[in-house]
């Protein structure tokens, strides 16, 4: 015990001393959360449109109101001909034009049925999606109050109601997203790293040929950096929490424990690059190589799994991560207990044990 | 025969380890009595440090037994580590930690109590001449420096017998010479000293030296008597003789 204690001294000495590694530590979660949550967003506000009335009665009127009381939408120009239209979004003066046709109030009266027109400018197709999305949101919440109201008829609209994230927020990926890269990252990087270094200034040997015990010297490069990530972890929650608003509707207890066996499993991973690589470089290009690319581009961070081709859905399945997020966004937007995600948490476990294993076999297998 | 090696602290007896069909080491027997300093010599790739592995309870022999420190290679490697030091080529001092710290931290894993420790700390800076220098970090200090601190770390604990494997790459006569005084300190206070050298000139303060040739050991004599039955100035010639018999 009191040799571990020593030991753990020392790693905490590496890692305050090395103050630019503490830099990049802390620092990466909170800009990358920034960075994701601000700055590349999916959402859209104050997006500029334009709008043909050719009706001009109390309906479309209260219609406009509710759209460009929304937030989203600001009207940029009203225009009075069809001629107009393509001229105004060629200009980029408008994203999106919402064209009312004739006599619109006594047709839905009447028939039931009235026509609104979205014409959005494709040339950016996400946004096009996105902004039309909002708008058939907007109008249908209009129509149910009206139906409410006046019984019988109806006027049918698609309804794309956005579950658990209505406003359609990205930082509600991002969050997740970007706590399974970080503690991935963070977690199999740096103890990968620590290990190739002793091997690379030969005090690996002589750790080797003291008293201390192969489990004593991976608990001991495994508990500190156990601690900053978990440490951060705390510090992305609470910034998805206060900053980005991030509902927090399941356990936070069990979002925790599922947090610290998500690191366990990455710093296990991180032992069994260190027993692969000869060296810092190596090491830091595998944790590199291995972990952020697939990371981001296949553990459904970015880009959602089911619209990959099936080769790479059944690679994501390697992706630890993946199940992460998916534990992480059932716990806190839908609020789901561990009956949901238990599944997820035995691959987890799984892959963790399944590190662990090699690691111990390789070690001892270098010890030879 | 027995009473020869009554008090040796490292006994070696038919010791072979193989990897596959190469032999690495190939039955080794010899003996190392307390404070002796036994030089153990041999071209890169003679086996040299798969012999020390052995000794220092890294890896288990193929054949053969050996004792070190009174303790068997191949079940008492727990008390076999807990009785020797060990010193590499790469001097194992961590460049981001203070002298101090790095003594602490050694004494630690080796379980010193904590006022021993210190007492020996102050002895050993004293002797060194580096108390002033206590905090520094050992990045700051000269080559040196590093080495004589890494080889008075590797004794602080008091083990009976330490491994040098290259203790002086890289570093100057002089450095060299300063070096050996403290071996000479070591051997004082009962330790054993084990090491392996690629420096001819320090062959010659070795008490006995072996010389390895392809897993097996070519020589084993005193410095004086191989140089006479090889009819050799110097140990190097007497090296050079071995290497090219084969």
């Amino acid at each position: 015990m009191k040799q571990l204690l020593a030991f753990l001294r020392k790693e905490f000495l590496h890692i305050f001393r090395d103050y630019r590694t503490m830099i990049i530590l802390f620092g990466m979660p909170i800009a990358q959360l920034l960075i994701f949550g601000f700055v590349i967003s999916n959402e859209i506000r104050d997006a500029n449109i334009a709008i043909l009335d050719y009706s001009k009665d109390y309906q479309t009127q209260k219609i406009k109101e509710k759209i460009l009381s929304s937030g989203y939408f600001i009207l940029t120009v009203d225009l009075k001909a069809e001629n107009e239209i393509d001229a105004v979004l060629k200009a980029g003066k408008a994203k999106l034009v919402l064209v009312f046709e004739h006599d619109f109030a006594r047709k839905l009266e009447k028939t039931g049925k009235a026509e609104l027109q979205i014409i959005a400018d494709a040339s950016d197709p996400n946004s096009a999606e996105i902004l039309s999305n909002y708008t058939r949101a907007i109008v249908n919440n209009y129509m149910i109050g009206i139906n409410n109201g006046l019984t019988t008829k109806t006027v049918v609209f698609t309804e794309p109601r956005m579950q658990f994230n209505p406003g359609l927020k990205s930082v509600f990926m991002f969050v997740p997203g970007t706590m399974a890269l970080i503690l991935l990252l963070i977690s199999a990087m740096m103890t990968s790293i620590t290990i190739a270094r002793e091997k690379e200034m030969g005090t690996m040997e002589v750790l080797l040929i003291s008293p201390l015990r192969p489990t004593q010297i991976i608990i001991g490069k495994v508990v500190p950096y156990f601690l900053l990530s978990f440490i951060n972890a705390i510090v992305i929650l609470a910034l998805g929490f206060f900053v980005f608003g991030l509902p927090m509707r399941g356990n936070l207890l069990l979002l925790i424990s599922e947090s610290m066996l998500f690191i366990l499993m990455s710093l296990s991973l991180g032992i069994l690059i260190s027993t692969v690589s000869k060296n810092q470089q190596v090491a830091m290009f595998i944790s590199m190589f291995a972990l952020l690319l697939p990371t981001m581009l296949l553990s459904g961070f970015i880009f959602p799994i089911e619209n990959m081709p099936l080769a790479l859905q059944y690679l994501s399945y390697l992706m630890p991560p993946r199940f992460f997020i998916v534990i992480i966004k059932n716990i806190m937007l839908k609020g789901t207990g561990i009956m949901f995600v238990w599944k997820e948490t035995l691959i987890i476990l799984g892959f963790t044990i399944v590190f662990l294993i090699a690691s111990v076999r390789k070690f001892k297998q270098r010890l030879e | 025969m027995v009473d020869k090696y009554q008090n040796s602290i490292i006994k070696v007896r038919g010791l072979t380890k193989r990897f596959g069909k190469f032999t690495a080491v190939d039955n080794l027997n010899f003996d190392v009595s307390q404070s002796e300093i036994f030089g153990f010599l041999g071209a890169n790739g003679a086996g040299k440090t798969t012999a020390i592995k052995i000794l220092c309870g890294l890896s288990s022999p193929s054949e053969g037994n050996a004792e070190v420190a009174g303790f068997d290679v191949y079940k008492q490697t727990e008390n076999i580590k807990k009785n020797i030091g060990y010193m590499s080529q790469s001097f194992s001092l961590y460049e981001d930690m203070t002298i101090v710290e790095n003594i602490r931290f050694y004494g630690g894993i080796y379980g010193m109590p904590l006022t021993l420790l210190k007492e020996r700390t102050n002895h050993m800076l004293n002797r060194l001449k580096m108390t002033e220098y206590a905090n520094k970090l050992i990045k700051e200090i000269p080559l040196g420096w590093k080495q004589k601190l890494a080889f008075s770390v590797a004794t602080l604990h008091r083990p009976k017998i330490v491994f040098l494997d290259e203790p002086t790459g890289g570093v100057d006569p002089i450095t060299r010479r300063q070096f050996w005084d403290l071996i000479y300190e070591a051997i004082d206070i009962g330790i054993t000293v084990f090491v392996t050298t690629h420096y001819m000139d320090e062959a010659e303060y070795c008490h006995r030296v072996s010389i390895m040739v392809d897993g097996k050991i070519a020589a084993l004599d005193t410095p004086d008597n191989l140089k006479q039955q090889y009819n050799a100035k110097s140990m190097n010639e007497v090296f050079l003789q071995l290497a090219r018999k084969k």
